[in-house]
């Protein structure tokens, strides 16, 4: 399968820890070029380029960009935070640009730091991911040492440092406003919003919070224009996106390949078809905060409008395959345990709520109840609507989804 | 390294607490914050004991209960769960205990984390800090017995 790299594309070319290697081929030469031109310039391209947050949500990072650009112009302190709490299930994107590409991520954020005009920067990366703590950190030590994290960078008045700070194991922090309280040394609770990072961040001041994949696309937009990267993938989704493929399939693994790809070009040909020779039977989107999909879905292109149309997700990338033997109902059910465990309590409708999803998931798995199952759907609805952050509002997507596609039940 | 060591190394901010937290807790033979540690970084962060308790409860990976030397944690992520999902049952029949406990030697201890992002070999493992992946209970028993001949 044709893959188009752009977040990956040193993978297996360079040593991960050398600088030297990142050089060579061309590393830091966009930083030097960027930190010529005018701010607004490139946030433009940003914009034009069509990139959209890769943690998720899908949201304009241009936008983004811009709004953390214009707060308060003449604030001394703004951060650039960069969200590497990756921990939706199923998903290892972040892990594997951290591991093999470290310096690419580095040179993502100074661009997004310039754009912005912060002189400070923070990757908040989970705790238990051990390889990429050593690698990203060695990487700043390196960037240090020549000053390409530092003071006047390549001689401009632009000057920043990155720091290193760790989770500690908490899904939620990955939310981009609760990834702020924890990076101040708080209990991981969501933020009300607005105010938006962008206006009252990090230490209440204008913030911009990107995710790894999304920083790792800013070098090569800089350097190879909008026009170019909007040309790749599909229309209101440019560009090219990871996915992780685990599950039942022959070859799980990792693969960047231009959005608009099918589940079918993915679950066969990159992966190898279903393990043991068996049927396809289900496929979920996006982790356990995304959409079950039976073969009907196998040929929708992926990009985050496309399934928007069809209401299903495309989230982090992350696509899990189930076969003809295993059941969509033990998934949901790990799903939700999963929730409940991860809700951190703050608000009414996600503390009571994950609960009671869970006692409803005991009843549907005693015998076949189509009241639990539609109780189930109505709690989740509600969750969805009055939730104070993602986390509340999430389990509607795989319920809803796998009722659509799926019947919930004991012996499904 | 003693506690205040590892608390002197920081600048005194609390954006440094977790790490520090972390740093203290990878550095007691029995996995855990205890409570003078605690007070320590309470009063170099200029935090009241309540707000400190309040953080560290919150985390999964920080504790406040003394635990074995070698801390297991066994993905529970759906993935690895529709993989293979024997090796929580058969830890807890081999080493005798249930999630969240410690065997009788000190040596390990039973828990469960979130999806560690090994999906694509697993099912995955964490022993303190490194991470083992397409593992099996023939796997784990090997890891397992040259961990007690450590």
């Amino acid at each position: 399968m044709k893959e188009t790299r752009i977040a990956l594309a040193n993978l297996g070319k360079i040593r991960p820890e050398s600088i030297e290697d990142y050089l060579e081929s061309g590393g830091y030469k966009v930083l030097e070029k960027a930190v010529t031109i005018d701010p607004e310039s490139l946030t433009k391209e940003i914009e034009d380029a069509g990139l959209r947050g890769r943690g998720g949500a899908g949201f304009p990072a241009g936008t983004k960009s811009r709004f953390s650009r214009l707060s308060c112009d003449i604030c001394p302190e703004k951060y650039v935070v960069c969200n590497a709490d990756e921990g939706e299930p199923g998903t290892f994107k972040d892990r594997i640009i951290m591991e093999n590409d470290p310096h690419l991520l580095l040179e993502g954020m100074l661009i997004a730091a310039y754009i912005i005009g912060a002189s400070k920067g923070y990757i908040y990366i989970r705790g238990e991911y051990t390889e990429s703590i050593n690698r990203v950190s060695a990487a700043i030590e390196q960037a240090r040492e020549r000053n390409i994290l530092g003071n006047k960078i390549f001689g401009s008045e632009f000057s920043c440092d990155i720091e290193i700070r760790l989770g500690a194991g908490s899904y939620l922090c990955g939310e981009e406003l609760t990834l702020l309280e924890s990076l101040e040394g708080k209990r991981g609770y969501p933020r009300i919003k607005p105010p938006f990072p962008a206006e009252k961040g990090l230490f209440g001041k204008p913030t911009l919070v990107n995710n790894v994949e999304t920083l790792a696309h800013y070098p090569s937009i800089i350097q190879n224009g909008a026009a170019w990267y909007n040309h790749l993938g599909t229309e209101k989704s440019p560009g090219t996106k990871i996915f992780t493929i685990s599950g039942k399939v022959n070859n799980p693994g990792f693969l960047e390949v231009e959005t608009g790809v099918t589940l079918r070009e993915l679950i066969f040909d990159f992966g190898g078809g279903i393990k043991d020779g068996k049927k396809f039977k289900a496929a979920l989107l996006g982790g356990a905060a995304g959409t079950f999909v039976d073969e009907s879905m196998l040929d929708v292109p992926l990009g985050y409008d496309t399934l928007k149309e069809k209401n299903l997700t495309l989230g982090s990338g992350a696509i899990m395959i189930l076969d003809e033997d295993d059941s969509v109902t033990k998934v949901l059910h790990n799903a939700l345990r999963f929730f409940k465990h991860e809700s951190c309590g703050k608000c009414v409708p996600c503390r009571v709520g994950c609960k009671q999803l869970l006692i409803l998931m005991d009843r549907i798995n005693e015998e076949y109840d189509p009241e639990a199952v539609q109780a189930l759907e109505e709690e989740a609805k509600y969750m969805a609507a009055t939730s104070l952050c993602p986390l509340g509002q999430s389990p509607i997507l795989p319920i809803a989804s796998a009722k659509r596609f799926f019947n919930i039940a004991a012996a499904e | 390294m003693s506690v205040k060591e590892i608390i002197s190394k920081y600048p005194p901010e609390k954006s440094y607490l977790l790490m520090m937290l972390q740093e203290i807790q990878n550095n007691n033979e029995k996995n855990y914050i205890p409570e003078d540690a605690l007070q320590n970084v309470a009063a170099y962060l200029n935090m009241t004991m309540g707000s400190i308790y309040g953080v560290v409860s919150y985390y999964s990976m920080l504790s406040l209960k003394p635990r074995g030397k070698y801390i297991l944690r066994v993905c529970a992520s759906p993935v690895c769960e529709l993989v293979d999902d024997s090796l929580l049952s058969w830890l807890t029949e081999q080493l005798n205990v249930s999630v969240g406990g410690t065997t009788v030697d000190g040596l390990f201890t039973l828990e469960t984390t979130e999806c560690l992002g090994r999906c694509a070999s697993a099912p995955a493992i964490m022993i303190n800090n490194e991470t083992y992946t397409n593992i099996n209970t023939a796997r784990l028993e090997t890891l397992i017995s040259e961990l007690r001949m450590k």
